[in-house]
């Protein structure tokens, strides 16, 4: 379909600070016509050279994705066309360990990333999926020797079976819900990571995603395995070229954390405005497990995403922190969800939005106590920054409390960006511009600061760039 | 610091809606110079400053607002304070997450770089010293220059911050807008303390907003000048204000 030509002009108005927007020549070993079918799902499942276990969990998930009608109840998916998108795309043979190996152009796209930099700075590990495929995995050494695993989840499917056997699709079954079932037909990609008994890795790994063909379709899977006692911080980041026509993520993250472990999942969201961003993720914690998610959301065109937390077993804990950003066009209906299933398990869940140029914002949070589940703490904040007239902030939180001697605390504050704090600041010397994006950095702060310092900065300055004319 | 700067305002006129209230002000403030300004409520002591600052609530009708002969009513707000004029608040504004150090940090330097592009910046630790000179001149702790702008902070701590903020800009003219408002007695004598040294040591010039005389024992003011319904009906030395202080408002309203 041809897009308008005002609707273009738009696009290029509104893109104008996204600095991630660049398209690399690329010539992919495979590609599969555009639409979804059986054929392309056993055509995904050969080329990778699955077991034949694996390619019926997708045969039968695709049979649920066709039988799920479309949620309805959240952001706008009317103009999702999935008869337009290329649902795998193979970029190269297979994924490199050595930067070096990595096709020029590839590699290229992610030096100005600043990827491999990134890595070799402040990581213990790194991946790297463009299109469909990881095509670059490293982890340190010494990780290695102690016996942790991070692979490419296609990778690791191939060389451990036997955890894919127990977890795979088992904390987000395929009925999850239509965007479970089509990531579990078609998935692609994606991080494994298995963290053995008592190890703790005090630097992050990281993954990041590239979507770089247009109309294209990117679902990622990844597995993240925390054994009792050992500690993980896992980051993604993930960016797109800047297209008139939409492609759509669509990632599945599941995740068990064991007793006494804890894992991190940070999220930094910044994909370019015409992708529809759909993602399931959900944690299990067990005995005095701890999850904590930390989810920002800057880029996309509709987002809708809501993290998980089941808390299993006594003493586990929950953190659910998100920073979402809507400017014109973008709709990011973003959240948290919490299961009490245990007695004594706590969580909590902190939301701050900021929308402007008319995007929106929207909160949608469950706290749900189970019957039995006696004695929990759960205290839930949403704050929305409403930057002009045109944005909106929705909040819709559900509380489902089936047990008498709980704790939940639920507040939510909508503050649009005054003009006394402009007029405060500026009569300090400030322009506008600077003084609208000291009070966003302001409030994103209690965010920020939960994130390692590269990472907070990277997140302040985009910030800054998505705040860059917005004002005078 | 020897040049005079000047602040002159002429037959000024403004409103808000289509509520006239300011009605024909006229003012001359120079360098070094600390007036003080008294009236009764809803007089338009306050919009008075708001209109110096360039609030964009209020509209200017008539008249003129020169500094160091340059009219700047049309001017920004930011373009205001980069020349060197300063607003301290009656009700200084929360910005939650804004540490003030860094914030106070950043306006020095664009001010600085206002006025000459290749202005030396100051950089985080020698600014620091700064602000920890500063607290000290108003009596409060250091931890405030990591805290953010008036978050959770007393009426009276604002207040204190607000001219802690003076002293660290180093404003050419400052208008305080009703600064001893709120302060218990030993907080008011530590602003007017912090004011009087700022004032003797900086050649700053001043316009003091209030509408008590007490604050005017800790400073001596060089003109009193009494508004009244958008206009300046009297002007005079320190004594105007202990006078005023006697027979109250009513009695120059209605001469």
């Amino acid at each position: 379909m041809a897009v308008p030509k005002e609707t273009k002009k738009e696009i290029e108005e509104n893109l104008g600070n996204y600095k991630f927007g660049f398209k690399t020549e690329s010539k992919s070993v495979y590609k599969s016509p555009k639409g979804l079918s059986e054929d392309v799902i056993r055509e995904i499942s050969k080329r990778k050279n699955e077991p034949e276990w694996m390619l019926r969990f997708r045969l039968r998930a695709y049979e649920i994705y066709l039988k799920k009608p479309m949620p309805n109840w959240g952001a706008d998916l009317s103009q999702l066309d999935f008869d337009n998108i290329h649902f795998y795309i193979q970029p190269q043979d297979k994924a490199k360990t050595k930067w070096e190996e990595v096709p020029k152009e590839i590699k290229e796209t992610f030096e100005k990333l600043g990827i491999p930099e990134a890595e070799r700075k402040f990581l213990a590990g790194s991946g790297a999926q463009f299109e469909s495929e990881v095509i670059y995995h490293s982890l340190h050494e010494e990780l290695k020797k102690k016996g942790v695993i991070f692979e490419s989840t296609d990778v690791a499917l191939q060389k451990y079976p036997e955890y894919f056997k127990e977890y795979f699709g088992k904390i987000i079954p395929a009925s999850d819900n239509k965007f479970a079932a089509l990531n579990s037909a078609v998935w692609s990609g994606g991080s494994f990571i298995y963290i053995p008994k008592g190890v703790q890795i005090d630097l992050p790994l990281q993954a990041y995603f590239r979507i770089n063909a247009e109309n294209m379709g990117q679902f990622e899977r990844t597995l993240i395995i925390a054994d009792e006692g050992s500690s993980v911080h896992y980051v993604e980041g993930c960016t797109a070229p800047t297209y008139s026509s939409d492609s759509l993520h669509s990632a599945v993250v599941e995740i068990i954390v064991k007793k006494n472990a804890r894992v991190q999942y940070t999220t930094i969201q910044n994909w370019s405005q015409n992708i529809y961003n759909l993602v399931t993720k959900r944690a299990y914690a067990y005995q005095n497990a701890e999850m904590f998610w930390l989810d920002c959301n800057i880029g996309s065109k509709v987002t809708m995403k809501y993290p998980a937390v089941y808390l299993m077993e006594e003493g586990a804990k929950g953190e659910i922190q998100s920073l979402a950003f809507s400017g014109a066009n973008q709709h990011q209906d973003a959240g948290a969800k919490i299961i009490h299933a245990a007695p004594n398990t706590s969580s909590t869940i902190i939301s701050k939005s900021i929308s402007k140029s008319g995007g929106r914002g929207s909160y949608r949070g469950l706290v749900k106590v189970n019957k039995g589940a006696k004695n929990i703490k759960s205290r839930v904040v949403c704050d929305a920054l409403l930057l002009d007239k045109e944005s909106r902030s929705d909040t819709y939180p559900t509380m489902d409390i089936n047990e008498d001697n709980v704790s939940v605390a639920h507040e939510a504050t909508v503050s649009k960006i005054g003009e006394k704090q402009l007029f405060y600041l500026m009569s300090r010397g400030l322009s506008e511009e600077e003084a609208a994006s000291m009070i966003v950095n302001g409030f994103a702060k209690p965010i920020i600061k939960e994130l390692p310092m590269e990472y907070a900065l990277e997140l302040k300055r985009l910030l800054e760039l998505e705040m860059e004319g917005s004002v005078g | 610091m020897s040049d005079t700067n000047s602040l002159i305002i002429e037959d000024l006129h403004a409103e808000i809606g289509n509520t006239k209230i300011l009605k024909g002000i006229d003012l001359e403030i120079k360098s070094g110079e600390l007036h003080a300004v008294m009236g009764p409520n809803g007089s338009g002591k306050s919009t008075l400053c708001n209109i110096i600052m360039g609030h964009p609530k209020y509209r200017i009708t008539k008249g003129s607002i020169k500094f160091n002969d340059t009219e700047i009513s049309e001017l920004k707000t930011n373009e205001r304070a980069n020349l060197g004029l300063f607003l301290g608040f009656q009700h200084p504004v929360e910005i939650p997450g804004v540490p003030l150090g860094n914030f106070l940090r950043i306006a020095k330097n664009a001010n600085a770089k206002a006025m000459d592009k290749d202005a030396a910046q100051i950089g985080p630790a020698e600014f620091l010293q700064v602000m920890k000179e500063k607290t000290e001149l108003l009596k409060m702790s250091p931890k405030f220059i990591g805290r953010s702008v008036n978050e959770g902070l007393s009426g009276g701590e604002k207040k204190r911050t607000e001219i802690v903020q003076m002293a660290a800009l180093e404003p050419k003219i400052a208008l305080l807008d009703e600064i001893d408002s709120g302060l218990d007695i030993d907080a008011l004598r530590i602003v007017a303390e912090g004011i009087r040294k700022i004032h003797e040591t900086s050649n700053t010039g001043i316009l003091l907003i209030t509408h008590y005389q007490r604050i005017l024992n800790h400073i001596s003011p060089d003109f009193v000048h009494v508004i009244s319904d958008g206009r300046i009906i009297k002007s005079g030395d320190k004594n105007l204000a202990l006078e005023l202080e006697e027979k109250g408002y009513e009695s120059y309203v209605n001469s």
